[in-house]
């Protein structure tokens, strides 16, 4: 218990330097698991939020930006189909379910989707559950209403009865403004998906709002598609991608959203290189602390080793002080990383609508604050060697 | 080879240290020396004259160039590094003019510390000996909380905590006043006296060394201030 008697008293003895010290480890590590966490839950999430769907079919062009477009409800849509090729997908054997999707329009920035209340009614988003209504009913196909998403609901501070006017393009410009008005009848209960950042209205209505070509009134943007079997895919996208050439239809989605990730992946790499290198500063700086309190502990130091310390006793004690320092600063980096963590997440519930699981067991939440820990113990070293080179008679002066 | 009834022997013990010019000098040159277990000896010498050193060698914080200095059954001289603080941490009490007290540690854990290395940290022999020199109502107190006579007799329960055989005290009194000082030697002899060790006290001072019954000359026992001269 002694060794634990000197670290304590050192800990208290530098208890300013200790507490700057443990905090930059704090943040690092907080950063470190953050970043790692942020990484790997957005990964798992959105390449397995699909709303229930197995396939988009969209018109020409690139996959990702059809399934951003149709199931995360980002990016602008690579163009319309025809309502017979809805129709044709719908009716084909191997399709168990279409939905229609129509977009084009927005709420003060939340993006209006036309659809069908089947999406509501028959869907199950993820399985077992359907979209569930916290406070209404389902909008009338045939009429001029809406359902809100509940985190757009919160946003624009829309609530049953309500009325809004939508305005043109998927960004919001104030002088866009449609003439229809639009009665909210139901808000959507949470289901972190993307649908709960969305206004949803009858796809008819989406068709004809007033200033839409009317060319265009049975055009859809996309179809989203559960298919009878995962073979039935690969023979649709034979037929659509392969021997087509008119329209898309990505599938899977989840192995389109992997490509999204192994395109940005060098970010996440950027980003861990930056995590490691604030935690290699971070230890350095428990090196820099320690080292430079040398030159007041040497008495110390002197002291314990004429009272019978060993020199490998002195020294592990301050490797274990640089330890402990790694400790502390890794107990508060559990609350940095709360903190960046909600933070981030946060964030992406607000581009996205998609929460992330942000305080689910991850591995980096065992072996970064070992890491870290071990990193400190390693910088401990060189004051360590420092403690062993004492000399005992020199720091014990004065001499008689 | 054993030390006999003698606790400390050492002979033809040399030190040299290296001088600005490159040349080396010899501090401590002591061709015999010893002193029985319990016994008491003050050695005269005056400032700067090697004293500290010469104690530094006994404790093993300083390693000679040439010959043995037993403590008990150990050969200080011939031991490595870690052994020499082992047969330090369990023999040999120390008490420094400046008492060398840690300054981030109460009373009560500087005595503990003063054992804790040569064996068991008794909490309950700690406290009692804070007791005996008048302290048990300073345990908790940091020593720059003490007066100056009250660190001393912190150092003195620190030296004793391990029940060693031998107690080393290099000019105990020397930042004390006369009525401190008086004190502290009364309680440094009774606490030795009280645990049966040794005590080679060293000292410059003549009120102290008039305390003593066995006073010897240093200056006279080593021989490097001889050859030096005056």
């Amino acid at each position: 218990m002694t060794i634990t008697l000197i670290v304590r008293r050192s800990l208290r003895q530098h208890a300013f330097s200790t507490a700057i010290t443990a905090l930059s480890i704090a943040l690092a590590g907080g950063l470190l698991m953050s970043v790692w966490v942020v990484k790997d839950q957005s990964q798992k999430t959105f390449t397995q939020v699909n709303t229930g769907f197995d396939a988009v079919l969209g018109a020409r062009g690139s996959k990702l930006q059809l399934v951003l477009n149709a199931i995360f409800d980002l990016e602008a849509s690579p163009g319309n189909l025809p309502e017979s090729d809805y129709e044709y997908i719908k009716r084909h054997p191997a399709v168990k379910r279409a939905i229609p999707i129509a977009v084009g329009d927005n709420l003060r920035g939340y993006r209006i989707v036309g659809t069908i209340p089947e999406l509501f009614t028959d869907v199950e988003y993820t399985p077992g559950r359907h979209f569930a209504l916290s406070a209404g009913r389902l909008f009338d196909p045939a009429a001029k209403e809406a359902v809100i998403g509940s985190f757009a609901a919160r946003r624009l501070g829309l609530s049953v009865g309500d009325t809004f006017h939508p305005f043109h393009g998927l960004v919001y410009d104030v002088k866009s403004q449609h003439a229809d008005t639009y009665v909210v009848t139901g808000i959507l209960a949470p289901s972190n998906t993307p649908a709960d950042k969305v206004v949803w209205i009858p796809i008819h209505g989406l068709q004809t709002m007033s200033g839409h070509d009317p060319r265009a009134a049975t055009d859809v943007s996309a179809v989203l598609v559960q298919l009878r079997s995962p073979s039935a895919g690969f023979m649709l996208d034979l037929m659509y991608n392969k021997q087509g050439n008119r329209l898309t239809f990505a599938y899977p989605i989840g192995a389109i959203m992997a490509e999204l990730f192994q395109k940005i992946g060098w970010f996440d790499k950027v980003l861990a290189l930056v995590a490691y290198l604030v935690a290699l500063v971070s230890a350095a700086g428990v090196l820099v602390a320690i080292y430079n309190s040398m030159a007041s502990r040497r008495r110390d130091i002197a002291i314990l080793r004429a009272l019978g310390a060993g020199r490998l006793f002195l020294s592990g004690a301050i490797v274990l002080e640089a330890t402990a320092i790694g400790a502390i600063g890794m107990v508060a980096g559990f609350a940095a990383y709360a903190a960046i963590v909600s933070a981030v997440s946060a964030i992406i519930r607000d581009q996205t609508g998609v929460l992330i699981e942000a305080f689910a067991y991850n591995p980096v939440m065992l072996w970064a604050p070992l890491g870290m820990i071990g990193l400190c113990a390693l910088s401990g070293l060189l004051p360590a060697m420092k403690a062993y080179r004492t000399d005992v008679a020199e720091n014990l002066a004065p001499v008689s | 080879m054993s030390a006999g009834q003698n606790l400390l022997r050492l002979s033809g013990l040399t030190k040299t240290f290296p001088v600005p010019d490159g040349g080396n000098r010899t501090i401590i040159d002591v061709p015999e020396f010893s002193l029985g277990a319990g016994e008491t000896v003050a050695l005269r010498g005056e400032s700067g004259s090697g004293k500290t050193t010469f104690l530094n060698l006994i404790a093993g914080i300083l390693s000679p160039d040439s010959g043995s200095i037993w403590v008990g059954d150990g050969d200080m001289a011939a031991l490595g590094e870690h052994r020499r603080d082992r047969l330090r941490a369990s023999k040999i009490g120390y008490i420094f003019q400046t008492f060398n007290l840690l300054q981030g540690y109460t009373c009560l854990e500087n005595v503990l510390l003063g054992m804790a290395f040569g064996g068991r940290a008794d909490e309950a022999r700690a406290r009692a000996l804070l007791e005996r020199v008048g302290l048990s109502h300073r345990l908790g107190h940091f020593p720059r909380q003490l007066s100056t006579g009250q660190q001393q007799r912190v150092a003195v329960a620190r030296a004793l905590a391990k029940r060693p055989s031998l107690v080393l005290a290099d000019e105990p009194t020397g930042n004390l006043d006369r009525a401190n000082a008086r004190e502290a030697l009364r309680l440094i002899r009774e606490t030795c006296a009280e645990s049966g060790a040794a005590l080679l006290l060293v000292s410059h001072d003549p009120d102290v060394l008039g305390l003593f019954q066995d006073v010897r000359d240093f200056s006279r026992m080593n021989l490097a201030l001889k050859e030096a001269g005056p």
